[in-house]
């Protein structure tokens, strides 16, 4: 398989996959349960999700392991299994798309805040990283996903970890803002312009954002990235915030109109596209149909 | 009273080596402990909670000015139990889900601690199963709980559910926060109060517990 990095220089856009968790939620997995538990008991309910996404026209299969680090799994007294956790995952996802998709590897935050605002320091968390990141691509992942963190020197501390695992394995890191009057930032203070210095300074080879208030909002994030990197860029937005109707939640965002939004982050020159919270095969499978023709279109073949 | 602004401010900036002699200073000029909490401390606090909703300022700021409250209360802390300031009640709080995003939950716990409740707070992932046994386990009259996700909401109405179900929805009261919450969500689930913000959510426990005792 062509790798990524060379297929973004031809100037490819990639799709990457939707939610895993609210799919997980409709298989069974119980509130207040670690998702990631079932990577040890149902390996086999992964495998089927990455093959929906496979199918529905994504070229990047995430792992469900966001929340695999053992700082994150001793929440749920699962630190001990982080090793065969993360495995397990890869291996799942691996069995479902063989060599067909880029096989990305999730690491989220570790829920913790590092000193001197929390009470977690340097090495422990940057420990408890590099044992997920041994784990996930010693299991055969193609591309670490650093994303959803808020501090920076988290996100910092994760890259460090993947690059001392690997030094050619790429690594992409996504932070998630808050819209504010005075521009986008995380909830740890950080904006765009010191997310693209510091993340690309730790060793990124994508960067960007994910989670959030929906696919308008990451339009203009998208935008504010450009400004400050040149690095490709990866966006996975949520199918918009989350609603409560008659006691079920509900994301407002249609596939059709993530895709029409797709086109937008395409013309603001993002690589990789995909879908965070609340975004489904379908709506991958209709932002499959618009980057073809987006790619289409650039490529100056006619539409036929 | 000066020097009571000037705790408020050094609280505010994170000073947390700050505020302690500023503390002792005032109670040398004579302030008493209680006006030292109320108009030092926690309307330092009530500055911070509020600048952190505007996104004037972020959780860094917060989690070291709730560091520098502590700081201060440490030395308040027992002539506030000599002066017989007593317990106003005892409080569980929790978010039904989530973790940074917890701070809004955690902020209110810190404003519930000045103002003279015991703060039970269960952390995060909290089932309603845990809510309301750890509200009896503690004689609680009141349970706090936030939301962060709009999927994880319906807890809340467990909680309630379960409370009437056990028959102790007039012992143990209950009020609800987080982003994605209202006051018209509270009326739906029957929750007995809605905090806005840090601010509304101290003033709402408060009425809560005095009803309840």
């Amino acid at each position: 398989m062509e790798a990524i990095t060379s297929r973004i220089g031809r100037g490819q856009v990639l799709l990457a996959d939707g939610a895993i968790g609210s799919l997980l939620m409709t298989r069974g997995l119980p509130r207040g349960a670690a998702p990631e538990s079932l990577n040890l008991e149902h390996p086999e309910i992964l495998e089927e999700i990455a093959r929906l996404y496979l199918e529905a026209g994504a070229e990047i299969i995430q792992t469900n392991t966001f929340g695999a680090s053992p700082l994150k799994l001793a929440n749920y007294g699962l630190d001990g299994q982080a090793v065969a956790i993360n495995e397990n995952a890869v291996r799942a996802v691996r069995r479902a798309v063989g060599e067909q998709a880029y096989l990305s590897a999730s690491c989220g935050p570790s829920g913790r805040i590092l000193q001197p605002y929390g009470d977690t320091e340097t090495e422990k968390m940057f420990a408890s990283f590099q044992m997920q990141m041994q784990a996930l691509i010693q299991a055969g992942a193609d591309i670490i996903c650093i994303e959803t963190m808020s501090d920076v020197n988290e996100a910092q501390l994760a890259i460090q970890a993947a690059r001392s695992v690997s030094t050619s394995i790429p690594v992409m890191a996504t932070m998630t803002f808050e819209a504010t009057a005075r521009g986008f930032f995380t909830i740890m203070g950080v904006t765009i312009e010191k997310a693209c210095r510091e993340l690309e300074k730790a060793g990124a080879d994508f960067i960007g954002s994910n989670c959030g208030n929906g696919s308008l909002q990451m339009v203009a994030i998208a935008k504010e990235f450009r400004k400050f990197t040149s690095l490709p860029l990866l966006i996975q937005a949520n199918a918009g915030v989350p609603e409560l109707r008659s006691g079920q939640v509900y994301y407002p965002e249609t596939p059709e109109y993530m895709a029409a939004m797709c086109r937008e982050l395409i013309g603001a020159g993002v690589a990789v596209i995909g879908g965070c919270c609340g975004t489904t095969p379908d709506h991958i499978r209709a932002m499959r149909k618009m980057v073809d023709e987006e790619m289409q279109q650039r490529q100056g073949i006619p539409d036929n | 009273m000066k020097i009571l602004k000037q705790i408020a401010q050094c609280l505010e900036s994170g000073d947390d080596a700050g505020v302690p002699p500023l503390v002792r200073q005032a109670l040398t000029e004579g302030i008493v402990p209680k006006t030292i909490l109320d108009d030092g401390l926690i309307a330092g606090m009530n500055t911070v909670g509020e600048k952190f909703r505007v996104h004037e300022i972020f959780l860094p700021d917060v989690l070291l000015a709730a560091k520098a409250m502590y700081a201060g209360m440490d030395v308040l802390k027992p002539l506030l139990l000599s002066a017989g300031v007593s317990s106003r009640g005892r409080v569980v709080i929790g978010s039904v889900q989530g973790d940074l995003h917890d701070i809004g939950k955690n902020l209110v716990g810190i404003m519930l601690k000045g103002a003279g409740f015991e703060v039970i707070d269960l952390g995060n992932d909290v089932t309603a199963e845990k809510f309301v046994a750890a509200a009896k386990n503690n004689d609680a009259c009141v349970i706090g709980m936030s939301a962060l996700l709009t999927t994880t909401m319906p807890v809340m109405k467990e909680v309630v559910d379960l409370l009437k179900k056990e028959s102790l929805s007039g012992t143990i009261k209950t009020i609800i926060g987080g982003a994605p919450v209202s006051q018209n969500y509270a009326g739906e689930i029957g929750a007995d109060a809605y905090g806005y913000d840090c601010a509304q959510a101290v003033a709402g426990v408060k009425k809560l517990a005095a009803a309840v005792q």
